[in-house]
């Protein structure tokens, strides 16, 4: 079989090191998700607003460097109707000092900064979004096993969709573990993972299909290691073409899309990762066979499916 | 021949790529800030003469417009900067009066040419663009006030069921008062009540006959955060029912409620509805013989002068609405078709089913405010002062028990019919609000990070682009034309179906690029393949690896896309703007990254003999 590829790694032999890797990390995040659970940001949680008035239009970056350096994390800065008017979102419980405290220091000794109002604000997204966000993806899991049932054969829309639980738990765990701020952006990287995680999975899935109908020699966990080879190079290219654009997002894109462009980059690796071994092992364990396969022999028919 | 395309297929191919670029190329032009102007009712039209008044104030004021426009009765002035913008809104407000709305506008500068196709520009959203903020304040006094209003209805009808005899129950300085009919009633009147409304506390006046229902401080905070949290919900379902894509509904201190819409779009409209506050009515038609005080008389709200007693006791309200839609009638007019929740239906078949033959009255109410302005000490001063409309609008005999569904007519023309069932549908405020402030807002990005994030992603696709013709040489070449083509195509399709592109929509354009690459990474890795491994000729190669490539590249975009489906059809804000793009970008990448990269193959490869791929 080694003729049909030059490239020819056993991945299945380090199936049981995968598969112990994989329950240790799914475990290190749900137990950060169910003690620390996750860090909440401005849009989910809501703050203080604080609305200024400069005597001269002020530079946002400038205001924004400043409230960084003197530690306000995860914040708004917005022009406000005129362009001495500036409205700071924050994220800490509104409390009657907060909007004195920003005013001063962002004040100078050269400008009287005006303090308009100061108040909290609610979340910008509701407890509904959460509810339905989670809804959407369960009713999005079930489709896509429905789907992937009926074009392949059950034990693979088990595999696929067990493979993305395994990383959309693995990359909600790392943004609980380390703290990071989840807002919106990481909410869209998230469901951007989703899919193209899923892109994948069903990318390789395709060729362990072709195999073990037309491939005669070896059984499963051979051809499932043949397929994974022949859909190594596309799977890696493909990764690094992605993570070329996501790394030139975190590298030059500034702050804001600093999360965002990070959820993806661990996505990004933690769905590679999945859909060569989690997809893989998950077949071999669920017991694949060539008669899950087989095709439905018309009679009269020759058999054709475009396939060499 | 085995590689090439028919005339036609390559004819579709370019018309559907310069269709694209024409609808992209809206984009192009910048937007002008600006202020909108239209009737506060559909009655009200905006004509020349506001216009020539418009005009008048504004020069009066030496504020520049670069043009204005009237176009169905709505008027658009252009301002060259925000701050002129901002002035003239004020302006324009104080001129018209409370007659017309007048809102904060972003408008597109598209030449006329590219308008009448209808291209336009992709809405940004409040994340990269900003757009208009309202303030919003809750009428706290009205939600404590409408609450014991309820409260009361509900202690006469208790009462009368009960058969424990009142004189009458009135509403005094934020405190119910029940007159009973003799002192000995009090202790059971109040027993039986406090099972209901323990939210009050009971004093009584024996002297007097008197049962007094006040509320603790703690029950009034209570009501009006309830009241908040109502209308922020109202808020949020109005802004939704009228289309307007990711906006910002966001409680603000005690009392307020910020909304911000991504600006261009019709603000005016946004104004009217968010704050309108019209509920319905329904109510019996008082008898003749009626005790005085369980009597209110009204006019009807289109015929001057008319006026109709109808009783103090509701039989449901506008609250009770499952759904409404707008209908026709016989005679072409419009009216309204309503069905009630459970609750409501019950109500409305219990206070029908004995009284046919009576007649029920339909009640229209508004909660609006008349503005002034003053001048204390040079600085002008706005003067709000809120009061309530209410009119009939229908008074007909009951034929039958009516049930949950039934019909109402005698509304005016057919917006109003419109706004009326969207507001019916969307929920009714649970107090008045009032517009405090309106500005535009800047991105809540900051336009460094814009800039920032724009460059980054250049650098990324130049990357890629880079990558990609390193590795496959002419045939990366193609996939990057594929690429540019695909990315036209989306930014065309958003703009022609004017979604609201924020970054998480960003973030699905970004994925579906990736995805399109890797389309065509299957492609070559099996032209590769089926040359290298199976020793086909490099014709044969081409024809077999998009052949065995698509199935692929099919079953790997459906599932994403029905991911992509649900996310759009169950989700709200962001999650919805995601779907669209990258469901819009997987239909795109389909077809640059088959039929375009295979339309270049055909080109290059189709007619000639070749030997080697250059792979």
């Amino acid at each position: 079989m080694s003729k049909l590829l030059n490239i020819n790694i056993d991945f299945m032999r380090a199936r049981r090191l995968a598969f112990a890797i994989s329950a240790a990390l799914l475990l290190i995040s749900v137990a950060s998700l169910a003690t620390q659970g996750l860090k909440l940001g401005l849009d989910f949680t809501g703050g203080t607003l604080v609305e200024l008035h400069y005597p001269q239009a002020p530079e946002l970056t400038e205001v924004r460097d400043q409230l960084e350096t003197a530690g306000y994390e995860n914040f708004v800065v917005q022009n406000y109707g005129s362009s001495q008017d500036i409205l700071v979102r924050l994220s800490q419980g509104f409390s009657p000092e907060v909007g004195e405290n920003v005013r001063s220091l962002l004040s100078s000794e050269a400008e009287a900064i005006e303090l308009r109002r100061a108040e909290f604000v609610g979340a910008q997204v509701g407890e509904e979004l959460r509810d339905q966000g989670g809804l959407g993806m369960l009713v999005a899991l079930a489709c896509v096993m429905i789907y992937v049932a009926f074009r392949f054969q059950y034990k693979f829309a088990l595999g696929s969709v067990l493979a993305l639980a395994h990383d959309v738990i693995l990359l909600l765990g790392f943004f609980s573990l380390f703290r990071i701020d989840f807002d919106l952006t990481v909410l869209a990287a998230l469901l951007a993972v989703v899919g193209y995680s899923l892109n994948d999975t069903i990318v390789v899935y395709d060729r362990i299909r072709e195999n073990f109908r037309t491939v005669r020699e070896g059984g499963p966990k051979d051809l499932i290691n043949l397929s994974i080879n022949q859909t190594l190079i596309r799977t890696t290219i493909t990764s690094l073409t992605t993570l070329l654009v996501l790394f030139s997002l975190l590298i030059f894109g500034g702050e804001m899309i600093h999360n965002f462009a990070l959820a993806l980059i661990v996505g990004v690796l933690v769905g590679t990762y999945s859909s060569i071994y989690v997809a893989g092992t998950l077949l071999l364990n669920l017991k694949i066979s060539r008669d899950d396969l087989a095709l439905p022999v018309k009679e009269g028919v020759v058999e054709e499916d475009g396939r060499p | 021949m085995l590689n090439r395309y028919p005339l036609w297929k390559n004819l579709l191919i370019l018309l559907v790529i310069s269709i694209g670029i024409i609808y992209a190329l809206p984009n192009l032009f910048p937007e002008d800030p600006a202020v909108q102007v239209t009737g506060s009712r559909g009655a009200i039209e905006v004509d020349e003469s506001q216009l020539r008044k418009a005009e008048q104030a504004l020069d009066s004021r030496n504020i520049p417009v670069k043009s204005l426009a009237l176009e169905n009765s709505t008027l658009l002035l252009r301002f060259s900067n925000g701050d002129q913008q901002l002035r003239a809104r004020d302006l324009l407000q104080e001129t018209l009066g409370d007659d017309y709305v007048v809102a904060l506008n972003q408008a597109a500068t598209t030449p006329e040419w590219l308008r009448s196709l209808g291209a336009r520009g992709v809405n940004l959203g409040l994340d990269l663009r900003g757009g208009v903020h309202f303030l919003m304040e809750v009428d706290m006094q009205a939600a404590v006030e409408q609450q014991l209003k309820v409260a009361a209805s509900e202690i006469r009808s208790t009462l009368r069921n009960e058969r424990l005899r009142f004189r009458q129950v009135t509403l005094e300085e934020g405190q119910i008062l029940v007159r009973m009919a003799s002192a000995d009633l009090l202790d059971q009147a109040q027993r039986r009540l406090q099972t209901d409304l323990d939210e009050y506390q009971y004093t009584q006046e024996a002297s007097e006959n008197l049962l007094i229902l006040s509320l603790s401080e703690q029950a009034v905070r209570e009501i009006e955060d309830y009241a908040v949290d109502q209308n922020l919900i109202t808020l949020r379902n109005r802004v939704n029912e009228l289309g307007v894509a990711e906006p910002l509904v966001q409680r603000s201190g005690r009392d307020r409620i910020v909304v911000e819409l991504p600006g261009v779009q019709d603000t005016a409209a946004a104004k009217r509805i968010l704050g309108a506050t019209a509920n319905l009515e329904f109510r019996l038609e008082a008898r003749r013989n009626a005790d005085p005080l369980e009597v209110e008389e009204f006019p009807f709200r289109d015929q001057p002068g008319r006026t109709a007693e109808l009783q103090r006791d509701l039989i449901t309200t506008g609250n009770n609405v499952a759904n409404a839609s707008v209908g026709f009638d016989e005679n072409n007019n419009p009216q309204v078709n309503i069905r009630l929740n459970g609750q409501g239906g019950r109500l409305m078949s219990q206070a029908t089913r004995p009284n046919i033959g009576r007649s029920m009255g339909v009640l229209f109410i508004e909660h609006k405010t008349r503005t002034h302005y003053k001048r204390v000490n040079g600085e002008r001063v706005e003067v709000r002062e809120p009061y309530t409309e209410r009119g009939i609008i229908s008074l007909a005999t009951i034929q039958s028990e009516l049930g949950s569904s039934f019909r109402i007519t005698g509304i005016g023309d057919t917006q109003e019919a419109s706004e009326l069932a969207l507001l019916l549908r969307a929920g009714a405020l649970a107090a008045p609000i009032y517009f405090v402030e309106e500005r535009t807002i800047g991105p809540s990005l900051g336009a460094k990070n814009i800039e920032r994030g724009i460059t980054s992603i250049q650098i990324g696709l130049a990357l890629v682009v880079l990558f990609m013709v390193v590795w496959y040489r002419t045939f990366g070449i193609f996939a990057c034309v594929a690429l540019a083509t695909n990315l036209v195509l989306l930014v065309a399709l958003l703009s022609a179906l004017g979604a609201t592109l924020t970054l998480p929509g960003i973030a699905g354009i970004v994925l579906t690029l990736g995805m399109a690459v890797d389309a065509n990474v299957l492609i070559n890795a099996r032209i590769k393949e089926e040359i290298y491994h199976r020793g086909m000729s490099p014709q044969n190669a081409i024809h077999a690896g998009y052949e065995k490539a698509f199935s692929t590249i099919l079953d790997a975009n459906i599932t994403t896309f029905l991911v992509a489906i649900i996310l759009f059809s169950i989700g709200t804000g962001p999650v919805k703007g995601f779907a669209v793009t990258l469901s819009l970008g997987l239909l795109t990448s389909m077809f640059t990254a088959i039929a375009v990269t295979r339309m270049q193959v055909n080109w290059v490869y189709g007619t000639r003999r070749i030997e080697r791929l250059p792979l």
